[in-house]
């Protein structure tokens, strides 16, 4: 489906500031999976992701949208654009217009759709993200920070893209925000098929919503795989300082202290469910 | 990408341009240009020109650095080359049309050429080895004299370290905001002039709201630490006119000044 193949990006090239955020990296997500990208502060994350809608142009390597490189002479960007939807990180500063059905019409507007395919466009929108249909009118700055930032995922759910990309939807909420983001996500994966990118420096996220996860360390992605996988490898991601997720630590201890149980689960209600295992026999 | 367009990039370095006091820099940079207007011969160009070879290679600012700094003032060297090659009055080498081109004139346009890339790539220089931080304060050091004639200096210095503070973060917003947009399909690039002031309008709001709530922020946190204005304010970073500060402001302005009375006089050149 996307494909990014050996991407290097330096910002800054030729001057003192020079910093290389990506040296080779690879990423692909297939049509319908979930994937995660996970990694500290500063290792390439928004990088990578900015790369997959052509935003940033790789100084090598290249990007294929279903097999064709998106920088191939002739290509056409804008259609990449609305193909591989991006929601930057805190995408409420974005916000623009008078009321937030006119915001989330943006995006299908610059796709030249008709006015009725618009409406409906950002009727559904505002329905995945769980908005109710009496905020169509106000105006987007009269808005709690958590609505603002569904407002503006809506925007880009609005242009129905294949690959739905978010850097960090969940920074700075609260946990039942964070939830609630987090489920509309898998509502939309779950409604129209398409593949969802998920970066995010938080295991217990990616737990709860990923099918396979992607570790990016110092500008290149160092462990790929499965949730199984990839948590498995403790060592790995203690070392560039991440962990598995924290019940997953609690499973890990009592197995250390002698308990038979499954340390295999990543999310609280897998969790309970190991340790009831255990208890019924 | 915006990033490229800023002018007068500061440079961190250790060398001793980049440790000289900003005040003894920027009265060596006024005394500089005055020597550099002053000249007119061959020989007074050719020590300023000197100079201003000796104090780059010490500072280690590349020169390629400088040249693309000079890049886009290239439109106003050439123009006031042209200028000078032909309205210079005298023995006309080439004549065509109503043209005609002068050994006075080429001279002339030589000079003038040099004059302006040696004005800029000085004023470079300073940005290029002091930060912004650095220049606003050194400049309302430089002009605080003047609050004795009721001149708000303290708060036109606070003004423009705020501004100068806040440059590269608006610069970064803007981008951000910018990417943020065209994701979601706006295009800058094309159309005529009306479509593409409209195509501002999703950059511009969302740039002004944050500005105004920085500027709220700012002023909070301000407050919470107990600014109210220039009056009995004391530094943490006092700056001192070091021994080398001394050293290369006398020597400097005494050698501008040597250069400038010989050149006007024209004492003992030929
Ligand atoms: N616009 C930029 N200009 C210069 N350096 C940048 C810019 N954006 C990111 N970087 C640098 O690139 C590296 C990777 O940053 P980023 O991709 O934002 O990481 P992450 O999203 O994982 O925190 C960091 O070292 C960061 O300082
Ligand atoms: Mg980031």
């Amino acid at each position: 489906m996307l494909k990014a193949e050996n991407l290097t990006y330096i910002y800054g090239q030729n001057t003192p500031f020079e910093t290389k955020a990506l040296d080779g990296a690879d990423f692909s997500v297939s049509a319908g999976e979930f994937a995660g990208l996970i990694g500290h502060t500063g290792s390439g994350k928004s990088t990578l992701i900015q790369h997959l809608n052509g935003l940033l142009k790789p100084h090598s390597g290249r990007i294929l949208l279903e097999g064709r490189d998106i920088w191939e002479k002739g290509a056409k960007m804008r259609g990449v654009r609305f193909a591989v939807g991006l929601v930057f990180q805190y995408p409420e500063y974005q916000l623009f217009e008078e009321t937030v059905g006119k915001d989330i019409a943006f995006g299908p507007k610059a796709m030249g759709l008709s006015e009725a395919e618009t409406d409906e466009r950002v009727r559904e929108a505002m329905e995945f993200t769980g908005l109710g249909a009496d905020l169509a009118e106000k105006s987007p700055f009269d808005l709690s920070g958590g609505q603002k930032r569904r407002v503006a995922i809506a925007g880009v759910i609005a242009m129905r893209p294949k690959v739905l990309v978010l850097d960090e939807p969940t920074a700075g909420l609260d946990p039942s925000g964070r939830r609630e983001i987090l489920t509309h996500i898998q509502d939309y994966r779950a409604q129209t098929g398409a593949a969802v990118v998920l970066v995010t420096h938080s295991m217990e996220d990616i737990a709860r919503v990923a099918d396979t996860v992607t570790v990016l360390s110092r500008a290149k992605p160092i462990l790929r795989g499965t949730l199984d996988e990839v948590f498995s490898r403790r060592e790995v991601l203690t070392g560039i300082g991440l962990d598995v997720p924290a019940v997953t630590r609690v499973l890990l201890r009592l197995r250390a202290l002698g308990l038979d149980v499954d340390a295999g689960a990543y999310t609280l209600e897998d969790a309970v469910r190991a340790v009831k295992a255990v208890r019924a026999c | 990408m915006l990033k490229d367009i800023t002018l007068g990039q500061y440079f961190p370095g250790t060398t001793l341009i980049h440790r000289l006091d900003p005040r003894a820099k920027m009265v060596l940079l006024f005394a500089f240009i005055t020597a550099l207007l002053m000249a007119n011969h061959p020989l007074t160009y050719g020590f300023v020109l000197l100079y201003l070879t000796v104090t780059v290679s010490v500072s280690r600012i590349k020169l390629s650095s400088l040249f693309r700094g000079l890049r886009p003032m290239l439109f106003i060297i050439v123009f006031t080359a042209v200028l000078n090659i032909f309205y210079t009055p005298g023995e006309p080498l080439v004549t065509f049309w109503v043209f005609k081109i002068t050994a006075e004139g080429i001279e002339r346009a030589a000079f003038m050429a040099l004059r302006l890339i040696m004005l800029i790539s000085a004023t470079f220089l300073l940005t290029y080895t002091t930060s912004p931080l650095a220049l606003s304060d050194a400049l309302a050091r430089l002009l605080s004299p003047l609050g004795k004639i009721r001149v708000p200096v303290h708060e036109f210095a606070m003004m423009m370290t705020i501004a100068m503070r806040f440059i590269p973060t608006i610069i970064e917003e803007t981008d951000k905001i910018m990417n943020a947009q065209k994701a979601r399909g706006a295009d800058f690039e094309t159309g005529n002039l009306f479509r593409r002031a409209k195509a501002l309008i999703p950059l511009l709001v969302p740039l002004f709201v944050s500005a105004f709530r920085r500027a709220d922020e700012l002023a909070v946190a301000m407050e919470c630490r107990c600014y109210h204005g220039g009056k009995g304010r004391t530094r943490m970073n006092q700056p001192h006119m070091a021994a080398r500060d001394v050293w290369a402001l006398t020597t400097s302005v005494a050698l501008f000044a040597g250069v400038t009375v010989l050149g006007r006089l024209g004492w003992f050149l030929p």
